[in-house]
Order: C-alpha cells, then sequence, then structure tokens
C-alpha cells in the first residue's frame, strides 16, 4: 500500500517536473523569438504576409460572428431592458458588453480556432517534412524567418480582428434594436456615445485583445515548433492549440478585468 | 584513408541519445574532391553522423573537423558562415512546398547575397538546367514526382556553389531510371564543382559505380572501409552480407529478445 503511494506521488512529480521542463522551454522559445525578431520588420513583406493569412483570411467568420452575436445581444437586452421601461439604454448595453468583454474574448476564441489551428498546423508540418532543418542547414533561422512573422502576424490582427467584430456587433444590435423592434434610434446612438468611456472601455478592451493576441499567438507558434514530427504529432499540437489558447484567453481575461475595473 | 588533404576530418566520435549511444569512437577522413560514401543499415546512426558534420547536434566526445576547424566547438555566427559552404540533400527533398521551384533555388541566393534580380534568374536557370528541370521552374513543390522534387532539391543545394555537399539518402524510393540520373548528377556536380561530397546510403550498387572510397559503419561503429575495387574483393563477413544482401550474418535478422521458447512458454503461463 505504502509503495503504492509512493509510486503515486513519484509518477506525479514526474509529471509535474515534464511540464515544468516544457514551460521552461517555452519561455526560452519566447525570448529567442524576441531576440530574432528584427527581420519580421526589417523585411515587412513577410510579416505583412502573415497578417493577410492570420488576419484578412479572418475576416468572413469574425464579422459573420460579431452580427450574430450583435443580433443575439439585441434580443436579449431588449427582452430584458424593457422589462424595467429602460430600452433606450440598449445601444450602451450592446456596444459595453461588446467593446469590454465579448469582442475580444469571442474573436480571441475564434482567432485561436481559424489563426492560431493552421499556424500550428504550418509550422508543424514544415517540421515533420524537415523544411525548418533544410532550413537551418541553409544558414537561415527558422525562427527569424518563419516563426517570428507569424506570432507578430497575429499580434497585430487580433486587435483588429477584435474591433471589427465589436463593429459589427454593435450594427447587428441596432439591426435588432432599431431596425425590427423600433428602439428610438436618437437614443440608442447618443446613449452608446455619452456613456461608452473611451479611455476605460474602447482602450481596455484594445489592451485585453491585444494580450489574447500575444497569448494565442505564442502558444500556436510554439506548438508548432515543439510538436512530435509525424501526422499524430501535428495533430495533437492543432488541439492542444486550440485548447490552450481558450483556456488561456478565458484565464487572461478575468485577471485582466479584475484589474481594470476594479474601481467600478 | 591516407590522405593529408582532408576537407573533413572525424576524430574519435561518439554521441548518445537519451543516454543510448549511437555513435562509438567513429574516425574518418573525407579527402577533398572525392566523393565519399557511408554505408550501412538502417538505423546504424549514418544520418546522425552527417547531422553532427552539419552541426546540427553535439557530439558527446570527439571532434568533427570541416576544412581544419572543430563544427562541434562553433558559436552560432561561424557556425552559419560554415553553413553558406554546405550543401545538403534531405532525404525527401524537404522543398518548401509554399514557393514555387524557381523560388526554392533562389532562395538561398535570396537570402544570403544581393545579388541583382537579373543575376538570381540567370544562376537560377543555369541550376535548374544543370539538373534538367529548367522547363519546370513555374511548377510548385507539390505537382512533381518524387525524382524531380529530389532533383530539384539537389539544384537548390548547389544554390551558393558548396565546398561540402551531404546526400542523406539520396536513391531512397526511387524508381531506377531516377535512381541513375540522381547518382550520375551528384558525380558530376562534384567533379564541375570542385567540391567534395559525404553520401550518406544503403544502395550499395548504385554507389560502388559513383564513390571513391566507401565507410561501413554498423551499430554506431565503421567496421569496414575501402574503395569500390577493395570492397568488390572483400572477403570481410559483414561486408560481404551487405553487398549480397544476405538476410543473416554479422547484422542480425532479429532485434534483441530473449529466447523465443522462453517467451512463448511464459505467455502460456500467463495465459
Amino acid at each position: 500500500m505504502a509503495s503504492r503511494m509512493l509510486d503515486l506521488v513519484a509518477a506525479l512529480g514526474h509529471r509535474l517536473n515534464e511540464k515544468l521542463i516544457r514551460l521552461g522551454f517555452a519561455t526560452r522559445f519566447f525570448f529567442m523569438l524576441l531576440v530574432y525578431s528584427g527581420q519580421s520588420f526589417t523585411r515587412l513583406h513577410l510579416t505583412i504576409r502573415e497578417i493577410y493569412f492570420s488576419g484578412v483570411l479572418s475576416l468572413l467568420i469574425i464579422l459573420v460572428s460579431g452580427l450574430f452575436v450583435g443580433l443575439v445581444l439585441g434580443l436579449q437586452g431588449y427582452e430584458t431592458l424593457q422589462r424595467y421601461g429602460s430600452s433606450d439604454a440598449l445601444g450602451v448595453l450592446v456596444a459595453l458588453s461588446l467593446t469590454r468583454e465579448l469582442g475580444p474574448v469571442v474573436a480571441g476564441l475564434l482567432f485561436a480556432s481559424r489563426a492560431g489551428s493552421s499556424v500550428t498546423a504550418e509550422i508543424g508540418l514544415m517540421k515533420a517534412t524537415e523544411q525548418l532543418t533544410a532550413m537551418d542547414m541553409m544558414a537561415v533561422n527558422p525562427i527569424a524567418r518563419v516563426v517570428a512573422p507569424r506570432f507578430w502576424g497575429g499580434v497585430i490582427a487580433m486587435p483588429l480582428l477584435a474591433a471589427m467584430f465589436s463593429a459589427m456587433g454593435v450594427f447587428g444590435g441596432y439591426l435588432i434594436g432599431v431596425v425590427f423592434i423600433g428602439v428610438d434610434e436618437g437614443a440608442f446612438w447618443s446613449q452608446m456615445q455619452s456613456s461608452v468611456d473611451f479611455r476605460e472601455d474602447i482602450v481596455n478592451g484594445v489592451i485585453k485583445s491585444f494580450v489574447f493576441g500575444v497569448a494565442v499567438s505564442l502558444i500556436a507558434v510554439f506548438e508548432g515548433y515543439d510538436s512530435a514530427p509525424t501526422a499524430e504529432g501535428v495533430s495533437r499540437a492543432i488541439t492542444r492549440t486550440v485548447v490552450t489558447s481558450a483556456l488561456a484567453i478565458l484565464a487572461l481575461d478575468f485577471v485582466l478585468t479584475s484589474f481594470m475595473f476594479r474601481g467600478v | 584513408m591516407p590522405d593529408h588533404d582532408s576537407l573533413v576530418r572525424i576524430k574519435d566520435l561518439s554521441f548518445s541519445y537519451d543516454e543510448r549511444p549511437v555513435l562509438d569512437g567513429i574516425n574518418m577522413e573525407i579527402p577533398r574532391g572525392k566523393v565519399v560514401a557511408i554505408m550501412g543499415g538502417s538505423g546504424c546512426g549514418k544520418t546522425t553522423l552527417l547531422r553532427l558534420i552539419g552541426g546540427q547536434l553535439k557530439p558527446t566526445r570527439g571532434d568533427v573537423l570541416v576544412d581544419g576547424r572543430a563544427v562541434n566547438r562553433m558559436g552560432h555566427e561561424e557556425l552559419y558562415a560554415l553553413r553558406r559552404r554546405m550543401g545538403m540533400l534531405f532525404q525527401f527533398g524537404a522543398l518548401f512546398t509554399d514557393i514555387s521551384v524557381f523560388e526554392n533555388v533562389a532562395y538561398q541566393m535570396r537570402e544570403h547575397t544581393d545579388l541583382p534580380e537579373e543575376l538570381i534568374r540567370d544562376l537560377t536557370l543555369l541550376k535548374l538546367n544543370a539538373v534538367g528541370l529548367r522547363g519546370a521552374h513555374a511548377r510548385m513543390p507539390g505537382e512533381l514526382s518524387g525524382g524531380q522534387a529530389r532533383r530539384v532539391a539537389l539544384a537548390r543545394s548547389i544554390a551558393l556553389d558548396p565546398m561540402l555537399m551531404m546526400y542523406d539518402e539520396p536513391f531512397t524510393g526511387l524508381d531506377p531510371i531516377s535512381l541513375g540520373v540522381i547518382g550520375q548528377l551528384i558525380r558530376k556536380l562534384n567533379d564541375a564543382l570542385g567540391a567534395t561530397s559525404i553520401m550518406v546510403t544503403h544502395d550499395i550498387h548504385e554507389s560502388l559505380q559513383i564513390v571513391d572510397y566507401i565507410y561501413f559503419m554498423s551499430a554506431g561503429r565503421v567496421v569496414a572501409q575501402g574503395t569500390p575495387d577493395e570492397i568488390r574483393a572483400s572477403t570481410d563477413p559483414f561486408v560481404h552480407q551487405f553487398v549480397n544482401a544476405e538476410a543473416d550474418g554479422p547484422v542480425p535478422f532479429h532485434y534483441p529478445a530473449p529466447p523465443y521458447g522462453e517467451e512463448l512458454l511464459r505467455g502460456a503461463a500467463h495465459g
């Protein structure tokens, strides 16, 4: 009995040890990435290409999802607000929900599954087919040439996507609230304008989406770079990217929110 | 090989992977201008040896000297400077699948030189012409056959006229015609570029026709060596087994295991 307990503790310790080593490797990888980021900006076309792949190609899913989230917010918000006779505040509710929370978080989750997964798959497959090794043998640093531009492309694309998600959501709320239900248009926009604070709401939302962009992009490039060079290894890495990114976004959202709005 | 002008000199080289020894006390000399084959069964450590020469792995003991300098003691910058003078052909080509054949071959010129675009174009087409695929320059790697992809990869690896070429299993998975073409190209390019070539392979018959010297490896050691004529005439049991493709001999057919009878009885006891 005692020896089985001991085995259990040893197994637990072994797993913890493995996780710590991986975390250490990820941290070192992040520093290497920063050190070799120069090319991403001196040869800007490398990064622009990745902004196109991560950002522009994610636009459709971001805009459509933003619209539907806005439509639902409009319906649910109106239903609740009119009980208290304050359906004029619908614009405020929709705008604050989106800029503070739903925009960054939902856009982040969509970004992780649309762009993050494909970055992991691409880097993982490049590794599995020895393209990264070949590059290294040609004296071209794969972190500088492949990893860093994808990371910065994601970091730049993510806040823009979140902003467009929020804008589309506000439009969705307007469509349901004003066009279909008949909330007063003037009240919808003017209350939104007076209640949404640029620094408190918009900038904080942008900060969140930037942090999520860093987290998702880092997880995506790291999982791809660290994947086992087999079909199974790459598929596992993609799964890990989506799962870890989702958890990271939600956990970071809580931490950021508690810092940002503690005075409220 | 008694030659004092060696481009690559391997001294008492050992390498372990996770405490499992892969190479054990290897000594080799690769003379300038020659094509040398390193042969042995799958898993004998030949590819690992190639990676040690390229500086991708660090040995646990011993040195790899390329052009008189120890690769395993080089810093990042120095290693990259050396690698610009090395070319490597990977087993399955390792072409960049997101860019065209032309861009693959031009890749190193764009990364490492400031050559004007017209010159890059001429040089790239020259390299592609040397492997017979100038007409395929606009294709994507995915549209090529295995043999063609290998030839494009060969053109890419000679893009900067390397002093040392390394080939990792260049003949694997090729039809007899492509195989012959690659073999001839390896020899001709080596002589035309004045390069030195190291070829890791298990294709004995193709190699005997094109190389100058052969090292045989087994279980992480050099077990035999000689010129193609010496190898053909060899009475060494390992070389004999390899050249005649016999299933059993010094290289055992079976993976190490307890006696079969014992294992069957143990299964019966459990059942």
